[in-house]
């Protein structure tokens, strides 16, 4: 279905990403972790064609990705909808006018211009932003909302565009751990309920493990890991990390539950 | 505010889509409103402006290209004489910058303090800030040509006039947008010399200057390349510089048109140049120095 086949990115001498192989037959939920700088966004941002590979090929389907341009390029990114860290929403437009921004591919500007979505569009939208379980926010301004509430809108702009890929930058690392597990649980059903693939970049170890079927481990632009959660030891992870001993998964957690344990754990020390 | 049931809607989704349509409708009979009005504005201004027009504008539409066809015929007819009256005109070139020059520079310290004296948050005198605020807006409001007009008939024609007038007019420009730049500044580092008991002149010119100096010197620059073109325009009224000279060969009619073209040159690669030098160290300014 989706094959990366030696993607690499390079910025100027630094090479940002470093010959990726990636291989999925089928849609599933795959989660890419590994510290700041490994290489991740430059992967993601590559796979949505907002940035262009300095050699090797995305193939989707048989088509060549990395060869599109213009307006095929355009419409692959409508297939393919992207998710940022920090929303990226228009903040003072109303909250369903962003996730009708899902279907701009669609619209001439001149459309776009006087307002005239078609009103199965809005209908839509609004149905969308039910299932996410913000509906009641339908009229408010995107900047009136909270992070959690916003990264359900952008989830909402993505569903819009109907993609068969929702490629997901760092999703809840500007959250607080509620707010996480909502948007994380809701990738997971998106997945799940519609069959669409889901790529995240994680910054946490445990929920990569939790939400995904198969995670891939990047350190310095290269693939380390790939494999299955149940696969991703402690020494792997150090490996990804490039971290020493000393290193334990409630370092990098943002779950409730494992903070409680490691403060209990401080506790008790 | 997180709730975390996901798909639990306790209002009905039927209710806020047809609430939302609604809203829609409405925004959407707003702009179609907006801009009806503005097709009548747009239509009835130009019939009027059409109408008290001494020639009229469709009868004179198709002579627009008249006069500089007139220009670059009779120049390209005595193009020989071009580089001779071009080296003729260059000083009054060169007073023409000088007025720009000289009126930006006094234009830009009097608007810097001006912008200081006028920003919340840095003022020295806070209660004082409406009044600055609305010096430099008289400053900007007159024309700098009424001034020049007034200090001509005042002065006597030449230079000064000019560079007073301009000068006004850029004070009250660049305190403005001096002062839109300081009020982004950060003030801790006004408050960590306040704390040493430096005195206000000290504090702005070692707090704030270093932050908002890149955004100052590309106003300037920006200030100098407009005052350029105004200097030229006051020549028309008497100030001297290239723009006297122009007028002088505009006036005359035919048979001078070669000078009046020399001159259009002048100023065109005058302004060029400076465009080009200083969106240059602007660049360089705002986005440091290549590596």
């Amino acid at each position: 279905m989706l094959t990366i086949d030696e993607l690499t990115k390079r910025f100027g001498d630094k090479t940002a990403v470093d010959r990726a192989n990636i291989t999925v037959a089928k849609p599933a939920m795959i989660g890419i972790i590994g510290r700041s700088g490994a290489g991740k966004s430059t992967l993601l941002r590559m796979l949505n064609r907002l940035s262009d590979p300095t050699t090797g090929n995305i193939v989707f389907d048989g088509e060549d990705v990395t060869s599109l341009r213009g307006a095929a390029k355009r419409d692959w990114q409508s297939r393919c909808a992207m998710i940022f860290q920090q929303f990226n929403l228009v903040p003072r437009m109303d909250v369903v006018s962003n996730v009708l921004h899902g279907t701009l591919n669609k619209r001439s500007t001149f459309a776009t211009m006087f307002n005239l979505y078609p009103k199965s569009d809005i209908h839509k939208a609004i149905e969308i932003l039910d299932r996410l379980g913000i509906a009641e926010q339908a009229p408010k301004r995107a900047e009136a909302l909270s992070g959690g509430q916003q990264q359900r809108v952008a989830i909402a702009r993505a569903l819009m565009q109907d993609p068969k890929i929702i490629l997901a930058d760092e999703p809840i690392a500007s959250l607080d751990p509620m707010n996480a597990q909502v948007v994380m649980q809701s990738l997971r059903t998106i997945h799940e309920e519609d069959g669409r693939m889901v790529i995240a970049n994680l910054h946490t170890l445990d929920t990569a493990r939790r939400y995904c079927d198969r995670v891939i481990g990047m350190r310095d632009g290269r693939i380390v890991f790939d494999g299955t959660p149940a696969q991703l030891t402690t020494g792997v992870a150090r490996d990804i990390y490039g971290a020493g001993a000393d290193f334990s998964e409630a370092a990098t957690s943002t779950e409730i539950e494992t903070l409680d344990r490691s403060n209990a754990a401080k506790a008790i020390a | 505010m997180a709730d975390v049931s996901l798909g639990g809607a306790p209002q009905n989704v039927a209710g806020i889509q047809s609430s939302y349509m609604a809203q829609v409708q409405r925004r959407r009979l707003y702009g179609g409103l907006t801009l009806l009005i503005l097709v009548v504005l747009m239509v009835s201004g130009f019939n009027v402006a059409d109408d008290r027009n001494a020639g009229g504008f469709w009868e004179g539409l198709h002579q627009i290209g008249d006069y500089p066809a007139d220009v670059v015929s009779e120049a390209w007819a005595k193009r020989a004489d071009l580089p001779g009256l071009i080296a003729k005109y260059f000083p009054a070139l060169v007073e023409t910058i000088n007025i720009a020059a000289v009126s930006t520079l006094i234009g830009a310290l009097a608007g810097l303090i001006l912008s200081l004296l006028s920003t919340r948050g840095l003022a020295k005198w806070p209660r004082l800030i409406p009044l600055f605020r609305r010096f430099s807006d008289i400053m900007r409001a007159v024309p700098e040509i009424v001034i020049a007009l007034v200090l001509i008939f005042v002065l006597g024609g030449g230079p000064v006039p000019a560079m007073i007038a301009i000068a006004i007019h850029t004070a009250g420009a660049l305190g403005k947008l001096f002062s839109e730049v300081a009020e982004n500044a950060d003030l801790k580092p006004v408050e960590g010399l306040a704390s040493t008991g430096a005195t206000w002149s000290q504090r702005m010119l070692l707090g704030v200057l270093p932050q908002v100096a890149p955004n100052y010197v590309s106003y300037a620059l920006l200030r100098f390349e407009i005052n350029i073109r105004a200097s030229a325009i006051l020549g028309f009224v008497g100030a001297g510089g290239l723009g006297y000279e122009l007028r002088n060969a505009m006036a005359w009619g035919p048979g001078r048109f070669d000078e009046a073209a020399a001159i259009f040159i002048l100023l065109f690669g005058t302004i060029v140049f400076f465009d080009q030098l200083s969106s240059h160290y602007r660049n360089r300014l705002t986005e440091g120095q290549a590596q």
